[in-house]
C-alpha cells in the first residue's frame, strides 16, 4: 500500500465507518426491514393506495417543478453573484444560505402569512384570481424556498474557476453570446448543475416543516407523501409508514443514481488515458 | 493583411498600459512584441484582437479602421497563453468551433475534410478524437493554432505561445511556427518577454518599455546598433562598466574604445560576455578573477575591477586562468551610452 503523509488510516476509516453504519445504514436498514415485515400484498396495498397515490403525484410534481425553477433561478443568481459585484453584494451572497440556516417550520409560518389571501403577496394575487396557499402551488412555492441554496452552491465555484480565455477564443472564433453559453459555458457547468438539480430535488421530495403550513393538507389534493407518513407514525401504524418511506427512498436513491450516472456522463473529457 | 496602429493608447483604471503606439506590420510579416512584464505588449496584442478596446487612438487593418470592431468580427485567429481549449471538445471539434458558428453555412463534410487538413498541418494526425487533457502541452498549443487558424484569420495573433512549456518542446514548436507561416504567408504578431524567442523567430523585433516602443527592426539591427542602455541590457547578458568621454573615446580603467555622437562627461560603456578578453599586462582595466565556470564551449570568467564592479566574459577553452589571478580586462567592442 502507498504510504501517506499523514498516518491514521485504519484509525480514521474504522471511525467513519461505525458513523456512517450507526447515523446512515443502521435507520434505512432498520425502515427496509418494518417494511418487509408486511407481506408482498399488504405492502402493495399500503403503497398504491389512492391516498398515498394522490400523495405521491402532487410531492414528485411539485418537486420537479420547484427543481426546474430553481435550475433556471438558481443558475441566473449564480451567475449574478460570480460576474458581477455590486453594493449590496455581500449581503445577497449570504441570504442564498438563509434557507439553509432557516428552521423549515419558520420558513413555511412566514410564506402562509404571505401567501395567505389576506397576506401582503397572497391579497395581491388574490385579485387576479391566483390562489396560493393550501393549493399544490404553496407546496412548490415552499420546496423553491428550502432547496434554492443547493443550486446556487454547487454552481458558484465551477462559475467562478471558469477560465476567462475560453469565451475569449470563443468570441474570437466567432461565436455569438448565445452561442458560446450553450455550446460553452453551459456544458461546462452541467456536472455541477446535476449536482444541484439531484440534491434540490431530493430535498424537496423529503422536505416537510415548511410545507406543512402553506399546504393545507387536503387529503387526495394538497396532502404530500412525508405528510402521509407522519399521520400513519401518529396512528401507530409503523409499518404502513415504513412502505410509504421506502417509496420515497427508493426515488431519491433512483434520482441519485441517474444524476449521478448522467454526471459521469458529462465529465467524460477529464478522463485521461 | 497590413496592420497599422496609430498613436494607441490604453488606461487601466490608473495604470497607463500603452501610451501613445503607432506601429506598422506589413502583410505576411512575422512581428515579435518583446518586453518585460507591465510593458504593455499584451495589451496591444488584445486591441489589435478586439479583446480590449483601445481608449484613444486607431488601429486599421488594411484600409479599414478596425478600432471599434468587436473580436468576432474582426476576422483575427487568436492564440492563448495556456491554449485556452474547450476542455469537453475533442481535438477536432475544438478546431470546428470556428466553422461551426461562423455565419458563413458550411457542409459537415467540408468541415471535416478541413478539421482533417487543419490536422495533418499541425502534425496531430489521428489525434482527433481525443479531449484536450489526454494530450501534451505542446499539442495543445498546436491545436491551439489549428482552431485559430480554421476560421481563415486574416491576421494571427499569439500571446506568449510558448511561454508555457519545456525549453526542448519550445525549441521544436519555434522552428515549426516559423515552417507554418512561410507556407501560410499569415500577417503574425506575438507576444513574448523572452529575447531569444523574439530573435530567433520573428522577421522584425518590437522592444516595448512602460507602454512605449523603445526600439524595433530586424533581429541583427536590434543586436548590433541596440539603441539604449535598457535594449542592450534586456536583449541579453551585458556588463556595466563606468565610462568617460573624451575627444571622442570613451576610458574605462586603462582602456580606450572609440565613440561617435557623444559629449564628454561621464557614460556607461556596456560589453556582452564575449565583448570582453583577459590579458595579464596591460593596457586595460585592472581586475582579479574570483572564480571561473567551465563550460563546454568555453570558459567563462568571473572578474571584479578595482573599482568594485563585477564583470563576467568568456576566454577560450585553452587560456590557462584561475581564480586569485590578477591582471586587465580588455576590449574587443562595447557600447557606449551617456548617462540620462
Amino acid at each position: 500500500m502507498r504510504r501517506n503523509v499523514l498516518p491514521g488510516l485504519p484509525l480514521s476509516l474504522g471511525v467513519t465507518l461505525t458513523y456512517v453504519g450507526l447515523i446512515v445504514v443502521l435507520p434505512l436498514a432498520a425502515l427496509a426491514f418494518k417494511a418487509a415485515s408486511l407481506g408482498p400484498e399488504d405492502y402493495w396495498r399500503i403503497v398504491s393506495s389512492s391516498r398515498a397515490l394522490a400523495s405521491y403525484r402532487v410531492t414528485v410534481l411539485s418537486a420537479l417543478a420547484a427543481t426546474a425553477f430553481n435550475l433556471v433561478f438558481g443558475l441566473a443568481l449564480a451567475w449574478v453573484l460570480t460576474r458581477y459585484r455590486f453594493a449590496g453584494w455581500r449581503i445577497v451572497d449570504a441570504m442564498v444560505d438563509l434557507p439553509f440556516a432557516l428552521p423549515t417550520a419558520v420558513a413555511g409560518i412566514a410564506l402562509t402569512a404571505l401567501f395567505s389571501t389576506n397576506g401582503w403577496f397572497g391579497s395581491v394575487l388574490a385579485e387576479f384570481g391566483i390562489k396560493v396557499a393550501y393549493t399544490p402551488l404553496g407546496i412548490m412555492i415552499a420546496m423553491c424556498f428550502t432547496s434554492l441554496p443547493f443550486i446556487v452552491r454547487t454552481v458558484q465555484p465551477v462559475l467562478e474557476d471558469l477560465d476567462p480565455a475560453l469565451e475569449e477564443a470563443a468570441q474570437s472564433l466567432g461565436g455569438s453570446d448565445w452561442e458560446i453559453f450553450r455550446k460553452v459555458i453551459l456544458p461546462l457547468l452541467t456536472p455541477a448543475l446535476l449536482a444541484g438539480v439531484s440534491l434540490s430535488f431530493a430535498r424537496s421530495l423529503g422536505e416537510f416543516g415548511a410545507i406543512i403550513f402553506i399546504a393545507g393538507n387536503q387529503p387526495m389534493s394538497t396532502e404530500i407523501t412525508a405528510l402521509l407518513i407522519f399521520i400513519r407514525l401518529e396512528e401507530y401504524d409503523y409499518q404502513a409508514a415504513a412502505a410509504i418511506a421506502s417509496v420515497l427512498l427508493l426515488t431519491a436513491f433512483f434520482m441519485l443514481a441517474v444524476t449521478n450516472w448522467m454526471q459521469a456522463r458529462a465529465l467524460r473529457y477529464t478522463v485521461r488515458n | 493583411m497590413k496592420i497599422r496602429l496609430d498613436h494607441v493608447v490604453k488606461t487601466f483604471e490608473t495604470f497607463r498600459a500603452v501610451r501613445d503606439v503607432s506601429l506598422e506590420i506589413e502583410s505576411g510579416e512575422l512581428v515579435a512584441l518583446l518586453g518585460p512584464s507591465g510593458s504593455g505588449k499584451t495589451t496591444i496584442l488584445r486591441m489589435v484582437a478586439g479583446l480590449e478596446y483601445a481608449d484613444g487612438g486607431h488601429i486599421y487593418f488594411g484600409e479599414q479602421d478596425a478600432t471599434g470592431i468587436p473580436v468576432r468580427d474582426r476576422g483575427v485567429g487568436f492564440v492563448f497563453q495556456h491554449y485556452a481549449l474547450f476542455p469537453h471538445m475533442t481535438v477536432a471539434e475544438n478546431i470546428a468551433f470556428g466553422m461551426k458558428v461562423s455565419k458563413v453555412k458550411r457542409e459537415k463534410a467540408a468541415i471535416d475534410t478541413r478539421v482533417g487538413e487543419l490536422l495533418r498541418l499541425v502534425r496531430l494526425e489521428g489525434l482527433g478524437d481525443r479531449f484536450p487533457a489526454q494530450i501534451s502541452g505542446g499539442q495543445r498549443q498546436r491545436v491551439a493554432l489549428a482552431r485559430a487558424l480554421a476560421v481563415d484569420p486574416k491576421v494571427l495573433l499569439l500571446d506568449e505561445p510558448f511561454g508555457a512549456l519545456d525549453a526542448n518542446v519550445r525549441r521544436d514548436l519555434r522552428r515549426w511556427l516559423r515552417e507554418i507561416h512561410s507556407e501560410l504567408g499569415i500577417t503574425t504578431l506575438f507576444v513574448t518577454h523572452d529575447q531569444e524567442e523574439a530573435l530567433d523567430l520573428a522577421d522584425r523585433v518590437v522592444i516595448l518599455k512602460d507602454g512605449h516602443i523603445v526600439q524595433q527592426g530586424t533581429p541583427e539591427e536590434v543586436c548590433r546598433d541596440p539603441g539604449s542602455a535598457f535594449v542592450m541590457k534586456f536583449l541579453g547578458d551585458a556588463n556595466m562598466i563606468a565610462a568617460e568621454v573624451r575627444d571622442g573615446k570613451a576610458y574605462a580603467g586603462g582602456a580606450a574604445i572609440e565613440v561617435s555622437g557623444l559629449a564628454d562627461g561621464k557614460a556607461e560603456l556596456y560589453a556582452r560576455p564575449a565583448d570582453l578578453d583577459w590579458s595579464p599586462q596591460g593596457p586595460g582595466i585592472p581586475a582579479s578573477i574570483n572564480r571561473v565556470l567551465d563550460r563546454p564551449g568555453g570558459r567563462r570568467v568571473l572578474a571584479t575591477t578595482e573599482a568594485g564592479e563585477h564583470l563576467e566574459f568568456d576566454v577560450e577553452p585553452e587560456r590557462v586562468v584561475k581564480a586569485g589571478d590578477g591582471g586587465f580586462v580588455t576590449l574587443r567592442r562595447a557600447k557606449v551610452f551617456a548617462i540620462g
